[in-house]
């Protein structure tokens, strides 16, 4: 494996790195200091609470409708068994084995 | 009745970190997934390992690995970043009987640390009366050593693998995602929000591919439904 598959650090990367980094520690840190500053209204606080559901349903979504069969089925089985068992690890076994078993096939 | 003062200890520390144990385990599959999405998207080990350091969010890594482009998308992957961990905000005031007695690396250091699950495993001890705040550090510290070394370890692992684009096992970053949306339903007040946030987030991806848009889109979309819906029946 050449070096830089490991050691490699292209400039752009690491910007985006920073950034990310950045955002997600002001989210962390500055959402508590803000609280602590000032009384947030009701609307802003109704508007966060909807925020985690509807990100995740626009992130499953799409990509459901652009993966195709394959992907949905692997979705439903996930979606069954995190409903069933509440278990992280299985659900996404369960999930990926049934992509798995649709892609073999074909 | 007053209560004992909040703390800070090395056992409390300790303590939070065996509580966190379970949530550990559950959590090996998703770090080396995210991992693995790294070394698919074109990162460095050192590169990889940097980014779960410092940004320390499967959702957001796992989000914007999915959708890494050459050259790097530095600010779709900030903008990313933060509508993805908008929740994180959420979950500091929270624990505020906490933090609020606490100054220094022991505050903005717990704050680094916190992620959804330490966040709800604290909550549980602080409702408790657990009154050592050492706790979510401890728990957070655990969670963090857990997420650096499996998400490299899935690096490592997907260098060796190799896997085809397409291959099923990629599947298990959108599967990371289905059950964290499972966890996140509340009930019908969820309904309408959710379906308008699908329609839109749909509706942007296919009218404009290629950026992260729709995920912003949809989201702002359907929150924003539910709240005014909230304040005109009220």
């Amino acid at each position: 494996m050449a070096s830089g598959a490991i050691w490699g650090l292209d400039p752009l990367t690491l910007a985006a790195i920073v950034g990310m980094a950045v955002a997600t520690y002001a989210c962390r840190a500055g959402g508590y200091w803000v609280f602590s500053k000032i009384t947030p209204t009701p609307f802003l606080r109704a508007v966060l609470t909807y925020i985690p559901g509807t990100l995740f349903v626009s992130f499953v979504l799409p990509a459901l409708v652009k993966g195709g069969v394959q992907t949905a089925a692997g979705a439903v089985v996930t979606l069954l068994v995190m409903l069933r068992t509440r278990s992280f690890p299985w659900s996404m076994l369960g999930g990926t084995a049934a992509v798995w078993a649709i892609w073999a096939w074909r | 009745m007053t209560q004992p003062p909040v703390v800070f200890t090395r056992h409390g520390m300790w303590r939070g970190a065996r509580a966190a144990v379970p949530m550990l385990l559950g959590t090996v599959p998703f770090a080396l997934v995210t991992g693995i999405a790294a070394q698919a998207a074109g990162l460095s080990a050192l590169e990889q390992v940097l980014m779960s350091a410092t940004v320390f969010g499967g959702a957001a890594q796992l989000l914007v690995l999915g959708n890494w482009a050459c050259p790097a998308p530095v600010l779709t992957a900030t903008l990313a970043a933060l509508t993805v961990n908008l929740r994180l905000v959420l979950m500091g005031p929270v624990l505020g009987p906490w933090f609020d007695r606490l100054r220094g690396w022991k505050l903005w250091g717990s704050l680094f640390l916190l992620v959804d699950q330490n966040w709800g495993l604290a909550l549980r001890e602080m409702n408790a009366g657990g009154r050592d705040a050492g706790w979510v550090f401890g728990a957070g510290m655990a969670m963090w050593l857990q997420w650096v070394v499996m998400s490299a370890v899935g690096h490592a692992a997907g260098a060796t693998l190799r896997l085809p684009a397409g291959h099923p096992l990629f599947f298990c970053s959108l599967a990371v995602f289905v059950c964290m949306l499972a966890g996140q339903w509340r009930g019908r007040v969820d309904l309408l929000p959710w379906a308008v946030a699908a329609g839109v987030a749909v509706g942007t991806s296919l009218i404009w591919p290629g950026s992260f848009a729709y995920i912003v889109a949809g989201a702002v979309a359907g929150s924003l439904t539910g709240a005014v819906r909230d304040m005109v029946r009220r």
